[in-house]
Formats: structure tokens, sequence, C-alpha cells
């Protein structure tokens, strides 16, 4: 298949800037600051259903008609913090096919009136931001970026900003807390970005591969992007495939693909072809999918996937077999947002800290029945009341680990 | 020396990205700027930096404590941080950190005794389909190694210890 | 004008402006929501979840915009899936909420976050500060499981005496890490000395500044912890909440009037004594809010000090020595009437309203002069033009504009430069016109900087042209507080009648919020003036020769030309609560209560009068200073009020203009305070106390009452005196924390008072070869002294700012010569 996300597997040198021209590159950019205006460009990225791929799955399109007119600057941030644990996606974009992914921003930027953007990246990402930094020097050399583009009264600056090791940041308002030289704790919502973003302004956050997949829904219409994938999820979709896999990597495939596909045909099978048990499809914020035949054969697009009472969500598919035990994976998770609970909110902070006391002695064997409902109670107790989704997250892998695995458990405890 | 005094130009092109009624923005990449030199923040760096941005001492030092890429205690030169999470782990990567601390003689969170490399075990670094992995973190920056064994990294170790005395020398 | 907004809670239908806060609109009905983070004072964080209840909004039908009914005609409800935080929601048409009180869901919700919060915490409630009046606990208490479910092992053990600074503890167990201290350092007093340092789990509370918690607000965060986490090192291991009495006064540190409870126990290690163990403060809006600084807080005890005086003195064969009160009054009468034709009064502004009234009586009867011992003037204009009815800073914002003066706000009255700020944040055009810079320039829409001894002019030009003036002309309320910074009786005089013309000329008199404000230096300065208290140019020759009633002043420990002067006198009677230089020198000294043993009123630099109520039994025989005058009176032959305080005052009203129609029922009448504190649920405003002892009144002014001459300047007027050659310009500045009579003797803030230091501008200092640190000799009223000097880049050349009460006698700005040690020994 052709790629539309990860095209320097198709086409060699596309991050150099002349190789990415003469495929196209910024036409799409181009015809929106020459012959279109800004809701124009809203309207077909509307048009073209096009979901966020950070994990929450809005309609970019209609994010971007929240803007609120009567507050200006505007202001773009791109969400580059990839940090949930999986999710490998929009490093290789960033990577591979930087001025794909930094055209959707410009484009992006022009649409909701933004002549500043951010490109918010995990601290990690220190050498891709630098290689960003190189990238956007040479586009303000070319006259993609600057003042009066295409000779219009459209200006355009893109910075890169790193984080400094936070998950949490990767939340959208706690971004924006970041980015203004705050800790990096998430604000109540609402207000939304849209409304009050940065410096308190009108902002548009979107995931790297969502602003990715913009210049050619701009290039090639709404129509041409709703001829791939499902009705309700179009397009492709960058799939993390990672855990005990044969063949680890990211996978663009159409939404609606099945699990038995990415997992057996693109990702090559089980290491030592042992039996697939589990499947978290969103990272370590998913909920344990049963990896039976129905689930197999289930499609991954938004709806679907749901079906199996759990969230496609970043796409990131990480693959448990049976060489470990689910109180084992659970404990890995509950440590992992342990460590990356911002502290703001009371059940997050003081649950999760509860919840690894409990995963720990379980997985130790030292825990009893008792443990593993208290954890499964305590858990539930955290869900519908944090601040954020962070705290929501922990408690997935807990709550349908405990009630879709409870043998892994029972044998994980005295008895 | 303040940082002002030494970085003129580094520090007007980092307030340079944002707007200049919300200089505070700029508190971390100053931070990283501080961090070059020794590898943390002490603070007299906070100082400076407080008043390069008119914050008071404790705003700066919160994002120092917040952040787990910003140090406040001198470690090893290099901060070798294995990813464990649940990806890496299911690719061998305890393994991996408890065979390479056996090797060095260190434990995790320990530094080798003279002083080049502490190892560190952290959450996932976005690079799941190459473990074992981790980076490797220093004033310079910050540099990622994956598809990686033991061996290969004692090597890498080997090397940063030769780089050094070459800078020495 | 505000939009009304109609919902229901728990059943109950309530109206409050649009923009309320559902945990605000159920509190004004009597619902308690359990909040920990949320406070009224400051902006929601929706973070310790403890305030989920239940909301629902009507549903609207999109097509006609109108509600959709149920089958019953009532307007069906759409319910949020999630509980939802009360204190972060505001108040919409036709919204349902139903709290922990009826909703099952809510209830649960609220148990799971205290049980959530109690894992980390340690429940040692027996031994902390808070117990008693703690909001955990007695959530615990109401909602709590009962039950721990969290393994006591498991429990986290962290620091529990951390010192943040020399004032405040954090117990970093108790903490439950609710920012309301890290929201109020930033938010309300702009001052962020702490912060949150790590994250999640490991959340604590740090300070980074030099010294710990720098913020004369610190004591503050104490009261509006939640829990034991922070506590004063004054009440630290003091008392149990439920052992203490509670008692209303004002504090007496500056001219603000801070409402206060004092909270007293009897206590075995003072001998049973009832002793004061704690300053806290009450509730009044229009004075202090909730809040009060720290020098208010933790300064009182100079009423404690080993130095107060309990026994009537005479003087007999050169020394004083104890007899009883009559011989005591008869001698002192005996000698002021001898010398009847020189009798003169000198009283402070430490002293009530009553106990001046009788002074000035006294001095009337006697034909002689009742002066005011300051060394600032004009307090003869804030009569005139003062703020009076219906002021109030905490009401002032867009639209109006609030000038200051030569003053330093936050050294010299904290709480007016809290709310003189927070009248910026909210919109005000706050202009700012001191010769150095200030904390008070950051929030200044126009800061004006002058070279000292060109006040005067820097007012005057604000009557003609230019952006600040018209700003100044064209708001709607303007209000002038203006101090004496650098300057003497004169130059303050001088200030007080430039700042009352632009009032005057600018129409902002005799409304409420419009009018002069005096920054003093003392709690009832304002009252003295009122009474017809004036302060006098040359004290020296005033004293010398004449028979002097020296009450509240130590004139010889302040400045040695005093002394010389009083030595000189014929006869002196001191009157005073502590031992001083001048009690010493005195014929008779006769003891005082402190404000805390007895009643009365002060007038503050807002014009208003509040009561102060008896708190602890008077030490020794000291008596109230009116009833020592009325007593002293009447051996000489005039009647005056002495038995009650109230009467005092009867007396006072009618003959005072000003003061007419008030009265001390008048003074102890509360009306209704937003925010609601001090009530069962602590967890709401903190433990500030509910006021019901009095908001106290202003005072009329005479522009009020429609009858204004403002007199013609006199005095030197705007001539600013310059130095010659090889001499510095000497001003005085006031500190917050100097070497005052009641502030030394508290321990606690002895490190904050630390040394006297002069300060000058680096270019001076190079001239002199003076480096910061450096002792230097300044030559000061013909004597010299060696101090210490730093270094202030925003003050001008050629000047040398000395601190008052420090013990270096500056009453005026002076031509001095300054040298620096080494070059004295080369």
């Amino acid at each position: 298949m052709t790629h539309i996300l990860l095209r320097h597997r198709d086409i060699p040198d596309i991050h150099k800037l002349d190789v990415y021209q003469r495929n196209g590159g910024f036409a799409a950019f181009k015809k929106a600051v020459t012959e279109m205006k800004p809701e124009d460009v809203i309207n077909v990225v509307k048009a073209s259903v096009l979901r966020g791929r950070g994990g929450a799955g809005f309609p970019t399109g209609m994010k971007w008609s929240f803007m609120d007119r009567n507050n200006w600057p505007h202001y773009v941030v791109a969400n580059a913090d990839e940090s949930e644990p999986g999710t490998f996606k929009d490093r290789e974009i960033m990577e591979s096919n930087p001025f794909q992914f930094l055209e959707g921003v410009a484009i992006a930027s022009y649409a909701v009136g933004a002549n500043a953007a951010y490109v918010y990246l995990r601290g990690e990402f220190w050498q891709v931001a630098h290689f960003l930094d190189e990238r956007i020097a040479e586009m303000e050399e070319a006259g993609f970026l600057g003042e009066k583009l295409f000779g219009k009264d459209y200006s355009l600056k893109i910075y890169t900003h790193l984080g400094a090791g936070a998950y949490i940041c990767g939340e959208e308002t706690a971004m924006l807390e970041s980015l203004e030289g705050n800790l990096g704790q998430p604000r109540i919502r609402p207000p939304f970005p849209p409304s009050y973003g940065l410096y308190g302004k009108p902002t548009v956050v979107n995931n790297v591969e969502t602003l990715t997949n913009v210049p050619m829904i701009i290039a090639n219409g709404a129509e041409w992007y709703k001829s791939m994938g499902t009705a309700d999820s179009p397009g492709n979709k960058v799939f993390s495939l990672s855990g005990r896999i044969k063949k680890p990597g990211n996978y663009e495939l159409p939404l609606g693909a099945t699990f038995r596909e990415l997992i057996y045909g693109q990702g090559g099978g089980i290491i030592d072809d042992r039996p697939v048990r589990a499947i978290m499809a969103a990272g370590a914020s998913s909920s344990m999918i049963v990896a039976d035949d129905k689930a197999l054969d289930t499609p991954m697009d938004y709806a679907s996937v749901r079906t199996l009472g759990a969230d496609l969500g970043s796409a990131s598919v990480i693959v448990i077999d049976d060489t470990v035990s689910l109180d084992w994976v659970v404990n890995k998770t509950i440590h992992f947002f342990k460590h990356e609970s911002c502290g703001k909110c009371t059940p997050c902070r003081e649950g999760n800290y509860w919840m690894q006391h409990l995963t720990e002695r379980i997985h130790s064997g030292e825990g009893t029945q008792a443990d593993v409902d208290l954890l499964y109670t305590v858990a539930k107790q955290m869900q519908g009341k944090c601040l954020c989704a962070l705290g929501e997250f922990a408690t997935m892998a807990v709550v349908t680990g405990i009630e879709r695995f409870p043998d892994d458990f029972k044998s994980a405890v005295r008895s | 020396m303040s940082l002002a005094e030494k970085y003129p130009k580094e520090v007007k092109q980092i307030l340079a990205k944002y707007p200049p009624e919300h200089k505070r923005s700029a508190v971390m990449p100053l931070l990283y700027m501080a961090q070059r030199e020794e590898g943390y923040v002490n603070k007299a760096a906070m100082q400076d930096i407080a008043s390069i941005l008119d914050l008071s001492e404790t705003e700066v030092a919160s994002i120092v404590g917040f952040y787990t890429l910003y140090h406040d205690k001198k470690e090893g030169k290099y901060r070798m941080q294995v990813c464990t999470d649940l990806p890496c782990a299911l690719r061998g990567a305890d393994t991996f950190l408890s065979n390479l601390c056996s090797n060095l003689g260190v434990k995790v969170g320990e530094t080798t005794p003279d002083g080049l490399v502490t190892i560190e075990a952290v959450m996932c670094l976005a690079a799941c389909d190459k473990a074992p992995m981790f980076q490797v973190q220093s004033g310079d920056g910050l540099e990622y190694h994956e598809n990686m064994n033991v061996d290969k990294t004692l090597e890498l170790i080997e090397a940063l210890r030769k780089s050094g005395q070459e800078v020495k020398k | 004008m505000a939009n009304e907004v109609t919902l229901t809670i728990d059943e109950r239908q309530v109206t409050v402006p649009a923009g309320t806060l559902v945990v605000d609109a159920a509190k004004k009905i009597g619902i308690d929501i359990p909040v920990f983070c949320y406070h009224p004072k400051m902006e929601p964080a929706g973070m310790c979840r403890m305030c989920l209840v239940e909301i629902g909004r009507p549903m609207i039908d999109r097509a006609t915009n109108q509600p959709v009914l149920d089958e019953n005609g009532l307007p069906k409800i759409s319910w949020m899936p999630k509980l939802e935080t009360a204190c972060t929601n505001r108040v919409e048409p036709g919204m349902v909420v139903k709290t922990q009180l009826t909703s099952a869901k809510a209830n649960d919700g609220q148990n799971a976050t205290v049980e959530f919060l109690l894992t980390s915490h340690p429940l040692d409630c027996p031994v902390c500060d808070k117990g008693g009046e703690c909001p955990l606990q007695n959530l615990t208490m109401a909602h709590g499981p009962g039950k721990s479910r969290f393994l006591y092992d498991d429990k986290i053990h962290l620091a529990k005496r951390l010192p943040l600074g020399d004032l405040i503890f954090l117990d970093r167990e108790r903490c439950i890490q609710c920012a309301r201290c890290v929201r109020f350092q930033s938010d309300v007093a702009s001052e962020p000395v702490i912060g949150f340092y790590n994250r999640g789990r490991s959340l604590e509370i740090v300070s980074f500044s030099d010294p710990g918690f720098d913020s004369v607000f610190s004591g503050n965060t104490s009261d509006i912890c939640p829990v034991g986490a922070l506590t004063t090192a004054d009440f630290r291991f003091g008392a149990r909440p439920w052992e203490l009495d509670a008692s209303a006064s004002i504090c007496t540190q500056c001219p603000v009037g801070c409402n206060v409870t004092l909270n007293t126990r009897r206590e075995a290690k003072a001998d049973g004594q009832i002793v004061i163990k704690r300053v806290m403060p009450r509730q009044n809006e229009q004075v202090n809010e909730t809040w009060l600084c720290d020098k208010g807080r933790f300064a009182y005890h100079y009423t404690e000090s080993e130095k107060r005086l309990t026994r009537p003195l005479v003087r007999k064969d050169d020394k004083l020595s104890r007899v009883s009160w009559n011989t005591a009054l008869t001698r002192a009468a005996e000698g002021l009437t001898a010398n009847k034709k020189n009798f003169v009064v000198l009283a402070s502004g430490r002293l009530s309203n009553e106990d001046l009234y009788n002074l000035k009586s006294l001095a009337d009867g006697m034909g002689g002069q009742a002066l005011l011992y300051s060394d600032m003037g004009g307090g003869e204009l804030t009569a005139l033009v003062g703020v009076s009815e219906g002021t109030n800073l905490g009401a002032m914002g867009k639209g109006d504009a609030i000038l200051v003066v030569a003053s330093d706000l936050y050294e010299e009255a904290p709480i007016w430069w809290l709310r003189v700020k927070q009248a910026a944040d909210r919109g005000a055009t706050l202009i700012v016109v001191n010769p150095r810079e200030t904390k008070l320039d950051k929030h200044a829409s126009f800061a004006i900087r002058y070279a000292y001894g060109d006040e005067v002019k820097t007012i005057d030009d604000l009557n003609g042209k230019g952006k600040i003036a018209e700003a100044f002309a064209q708001a709607q309320n303007a209000v002038v507080l203006f101090g004496s910074e650098g300057l003497g009786l004169e130059g303050s005089s001088a200030l007080a009648a430039a700042c009352a013309k632009l009032l005057s000329n600018t129409n902002h008199v005799g409304r409420p919020n419009n009018g002069l404000i005096g920054v003093w230096p003392r709690v009832n300065d304002q009252g003295a003036f009122e009474l017809g208290f004036q302060p006098i140019a040359d004290l020296a020759a005033e004293l010398k020769g004449k028979a002097v009633y020296i009450v509240a002043a130590d004139p010889t420990g302040d400045d040695p030309a005093l002394a010389k002067a009083l030595n000189g006198a014929k006869f002196v009677v001191a009157q005073d609560i502590l031992e001083t230089a001048t009690t010493e020198l005195a014929d008779v000294v006769l003891p005082a209560q402190a404000y805390t043993e007895r009643e009365g009123t002060y007038t503050s630099g807002e014009r208003r009068v509040q009561r102060f109520y008896p708190v602890v039994p008077p030490r020794g025989d000291a008596r109230p200073d009116f009833a020592v005058t009325a007593q002293l009176a009447r051996e000489m032959g005039y009647i005056l009020e002495g038995t009650s305080a109230f009467l005092v005052f009867d007396l006072l009203t009618e003959s005072v203009e000003s003061f007419r129609g008030l009265d001390y029922t008048k003074l102890a009448e509360v009306t209704e305070q937003w925010p609601i504190v001090g009530r069962n649920d602590l967890y709401y405003g903190g433990t500030t106390y509910e006021n019901k002892q009095g908001l106290g009144a202003h005072l009329s002014s005479a522009a009020g009452r429609g009858s204004l001459t403002l007199p013609s300047p006199k005095g030197r007027g705007a001539k600013a005196l310059r130095p010659k050659e090889d001499e510095l310009l000497a001003v005085p500045v006031t500190k917050l924390y100097d070497m005052g009579v009641t502030v030394v003797d508290s321990e606690l803030l002895a490190n904050r008072i630390g040394e006297a230091t002069v300060a000058l501008h680096p270019s001076t200092a190079e001239k002199l070869g003076v480096e910061a640190g450096d002792e230097v000799k300044l030559n000061l009223n013909g004597g010299q002294v060696e101090v210490r000097a730093r270094i202030d880049e925003s003050i001008s050349a050629g000047v040398v700012l000395v601190p008052r009460s420090f013990g270096l006698a500056l009453r005026e700005p002076s031509a001095v010569g300054l040298k620096s040690r080494a070059k004295v020994k080369a």
C-alpha cells in the first residue's frame, strides 16, 4: 500500500526540503494561503472527518471551528509529547517525514489565524527538536515561514519547545501550563483551549500525526481522504506495535484493519509462536482486551474497539502472550502512573500510591485475595473523580485486568 | 559570572521565542542551559534564571523539582537512563538492566566509582520497538541508544570514558 | 446591575449573582459543601476533589431553544455523568445541584476523597496544633470511613519539623497538597516564595527564598491550611485550640487597625496567670478582610515584657521608689500645678481616643499645650479631607485611582499594601510616587520617581496636564495615601497640604472612596489629630524649662537632643506601660495598662473608629491611661470622666464634631460579611475569626459635611534641602521590623529585625570607598555613630537612608557627614 503518513518508506530522503517539494511538498500550504479562506480550510478538514490521533479521537475540523474569534492572538500547539508507553509513531514521523508534519502545523495555523505555533516535544526528544529546528530554519529560508507568505498578508513562525520528562504534559492543558513556564499540571476544563489556551488565548492543540494528515487532505480533498478507513473513522492510522511480537514497529494501515492483520499480517506473529493472551490497544492506558478470535477479527477503528470494552486511543498496540502474568503487567502500569501522577488532585495522587503498594504486594506473592479485591475497589473509587484523564487511565488496566483475567491474580496471591 | 553574562546571545535567542510579556515560558530552556556545565542546576543558576525572568527562586526551583530531566544534585557525568516500562520489559529490559548493573558493580540509581556513569531506570522513552534501549543524558543533551545489549553498552561506556580522558589531555 | 441566576440546591431555590460558584451559592443558603483546596478569597483550583456534587442542567430543545418539559410540565434535567466539583462550576439558570445531603453518590464521592487523603495523613491529631479546629479532622469525624483499609505499615513517613523560615514550620506528613498556601502567596500576596517541589505523592512545600519564607504575610498560610501542616513558631505546641478563650482586639502596630482576636488561656508555666497564646485575624472586609501581617501576628509580646511598669514611682533622693497611687498622683499634681503656666502634655498615637481626649481636656483646662509626639504632620488635613463613611479600599477597582506618595506601604502598613495592590489587580489606576523603588512599583500603572525634597513639587505638578494627572483627575473615585518617607514634620505637613489641594482641585473629597489617608507611624495618630493634638517643629525648645506630662512616648530614648531638653525641664511626669529612658529621668512615673488589659477605641488611618476589649488581667497596679489622667486631673482640681471608657467616649462624641453620632453600641454593630467565615465549617474560610464584636464606624469629614476650607500651607513648603559638597542628604525611612518598643521584645522577629543599616547609592558608595556590609561613621546630631552600609541602586546619589527606630536619631532630612571606617583609620 501507499503510505500517506510514513511516506519516507516510499520516498527516500523526503526529509530533505528539495525532495519533499518535488513530491508536492508545501503545495497544500500555498493553496490554502493563496486560494482558500481560513474557514474554507476548516471546512475541508471538517468534511474529511479527520479525528485526533493523540488518543481522544475528537474531530479535528470541529476543534478548529471552536476557536474564539473575539479573543486574539490565536496559537497552535503541536503535541509532540509522545509519552504513552507503547507509542512511538510521532517520533518516526518527525524524524523521517518532518516537512509534512510542519506543513500540517502551518496549514492549521493559517486555518485558525495563528501567527505563532509551538511544537511541544517531550524533553527526551532532544535530538528530534534540534533536527526540527534545522528544518524550520530551512523553511524560513525557502519562504514557507516568516512574513507575508506567498505574497499574502499572512505571517507565521514555528518554534520548538522541549519538555523535561513528564507524561502529564501530553494532557493538553498541562502542556500549556508547562509551555507557560509553570508546573505541568492540568487545568480545570472547561474552559477548553480553543477558548482559553496558551497565555489565556484561544489555542488549538493537535497531535503530530493528526497534523501530518492535514497537507494530504488539503491537497487531495476530503472525499479522497474518506475513501480510506471506515465511514466513522476515515483515513490511515499509524499503529505502534510492541510487546511480545516478532516484528515490532510502526505500521500505517487504514482505520478498520483488524488486530489479526496487524499482529499476524504485519507483525509476523508472536515471539516463539506462543499464543496471544491480551492486547492493550491504547498503551498503558488501555483496558485489557482478551485476545480471543472475536477480538482478533475486530476492526481497529474507534467505534469497533469500543465493542470490546476498550479504546483505540493512540493505537499503541502492546501484545501480551502467556509468558507473563497480568498481575505483573498491572504492577508495571501502576508503577508508571504512580511515577507520572502530577500530584494535583487527590484521587490520582493518593490512589496510585495506594494501588502501587497493593500491586507490589500481589506481584511479590505476599498478597491475598483481599488485596486483589481492595485493589479493584480502590481503582473503582478513583474512577470519575480525578481532575484529568491520567487518574482514569491508571485504573483501566487494573479494573479490566482483574475482571477479565481473574485467574492470573488468584494464582499470584497466597491462598 | 551569571548565566546572563556568560551566555548573553543564547539567553536572548531563548527569550525571543516567547512573547515578551510571557517570558516565564523561557524557564525550561534556560534550565537546560544552566544544566549544561555540571549536569545539574545549582542554587546560583536558579537565582540567575529567577532574575532574568522576574520570578522568585522558589518558582524556578519548583520547575526543577517537577520535571525528571532536571537535576538538583551532581551525579555521574553521564546518566544512562534505561527504559524498563511495560513494552520494553516485555522485550527483556529488566534483565538487560540487572545484567548491566552487575557488570558495572553498581545498583540502579548508583554511579560508577569513577563518577562517569549513573545508571537509572526510567519510564517509557517512545522507543518500544527497539528495546532494550536507553538514553544517555549529559550536560550536552540526550542521545538514544536502541536495540542494545550489555556488551554494546559496556563498549559505549568505555568510549565515553576515553573521550573524557582525551578532552582532559 | 448584576444578572441574577436562580438554581436549585438540595431541593431549595436560591438566587445569586451570575458568576457565583456553586459552593458559594450553597454557602449562602446554609448548605456547607466541604472543601479543602477551595478558599473564597482565591480562584478555584478544583484539585482536592472534596466538593464533589451531582450537577444537572435543563435539557434544551435545539430547534426551539426552549427547555424540554417532562410529563409534569417541569424541565427535564440532564445530569452530568460524573460527579462535579462545586468549587469550579458556576451557577446557571435552572441548574440543579445535589450535595452530600441529598445524593448518596455525592456523599460516597466525598467519603472517597477523605479516605484517599487519610491514606497518607499521619492522624497524629493528639499532638497536632490544628487538632480541635482542623477541617480534615472534622470531616473525618463526619464522613470518614471509621476503619482504615490502607495498611498502616505502608504509611508514608516524612519530615515533621521542617522550618520554612523563622516563623512557619512545615509538617510534611500532614500536608494534603491543597496548595492553598502556595496560591495565597502567589495570587493574594504576590510573593511566591513558597512552592511545590517534586510531583505526585512526593509533592512537597518548599521555600528557596533567603530568609526562608520571606513574606510579611506568611502567618496567614497557617490560618488557611486545612490541616496542621503549617504551624507558626509562636503557637506551635503552645496550647490546644479548645482550651483557648477568645477576645476581640485591634492590632496596634500600624494605622491600618486590623481587627484581631487574641486567644488566651490560664497557664501553669505562667503561675496560673492568663496569658496570650496567639493573635488571629478577625474578619473585617473593610479593613483587613481575613488577613493579618506577621508583625501584627507576632509582635504582641511587648505587652508581656519584663520591662512592664507595674507600680507608681516617685523620685526621692535622685532615685525612683515605689509609692502608692495616692502618693504618686499627689506628687505629680503638685509638680505640675506648681508650673501651671508652663504645662505641656506630650502624648503619642499609641494611646486610645479616650486617653487622648482626657489628656487634651486636661491641657485645655490648665491652659497648657497638647502636643502630639510625632515627626509626621498633616493630620489637620486628613481630618478635613480624609476618607469617611462608605470608604472601602476593597471596593475600589476599575475606573478608580489610588495615589501613594512618600511611603513604602509594604514596610509601613502591609495590609494597606495588600489592599492597594489588589485594587490595582482589579483595574484601579495605581500611581506610586516615591524617591526610590518599592515593592508596590511592580503593580503600579504609573511610577513617578523624584529626588528627596521634591515631593511637594511632584504632587503639585499632578494638578496640571499630562497622562498621569488626567488619569487621576478623571478617575471616578480617588484616594491619596501619603507617608513620611524621607520627611520630617515640616516636609510631611507640606506634602499633606499638596495632596489635599490635589484632591480638592480634582473634586475627590467628601464622597465615599475619595480623600486623603495618612500612613502614620502609630495606630491612633489619626485619632490624636482629630482630638486636637498637634506635633510641633522645635519640640526640644518647647520642653525645656516646662512641666511636662509625657504619656506613651520616649523622647529621651529616641533623640539625644530631646533627652537634653527634658533634662532641662522643670518637672516630668511619665506615664507608660514600659520602662523607658524617659521614665528613668522622670520625677513621677505612672504605670499604664496595655491595650490588652482594658477597653477603648482607636481611629485608623482610614478614619474608622474601632473598639478593643480587655483580653488579660492588668499587670500589677497599672491603670488605664484615661483613668490615670482623670485621677491626676482631680488632684489638680479638674473633674474629668475616668470611671469607664465608654463614658469618656460619650463626652468625646459630644464635643468633637467628626465623632458626632457615634457610641460604643454603634461601634459594636456587625452587618453580614462575605465570605462567611469562622463558623463550624472551618474548611471554608480557615481559622480566621468571625467578627461578632463590631466593624467600627467612620468619622465624618469636614468635606463630607460640606464645610471645607483648606488652610493655606505653612512652613518650609516645597524648598528642598541641598547638602554641601562633602555632605550627604540623610533622610529617615521606615522599616516594618525595627527596634521600636512594640517590636523588639518579640524574639521570633529578632532575625527579621536585623541590625541598623544605612543605604547608599552605588556611585555614592564608590566615591566614599564603601562596600556593601562595611561599617561607616555617620555624623548625626553632633554625635558620631558607626553603622553598616548597604547599597540601594534605586535611590539617588548623594543620599543616605537612615532607618527610623534603630537608635539613629534623625527626625528630619539633614545634611550629614559620612566616612568609611577604613578611611577614618587611614
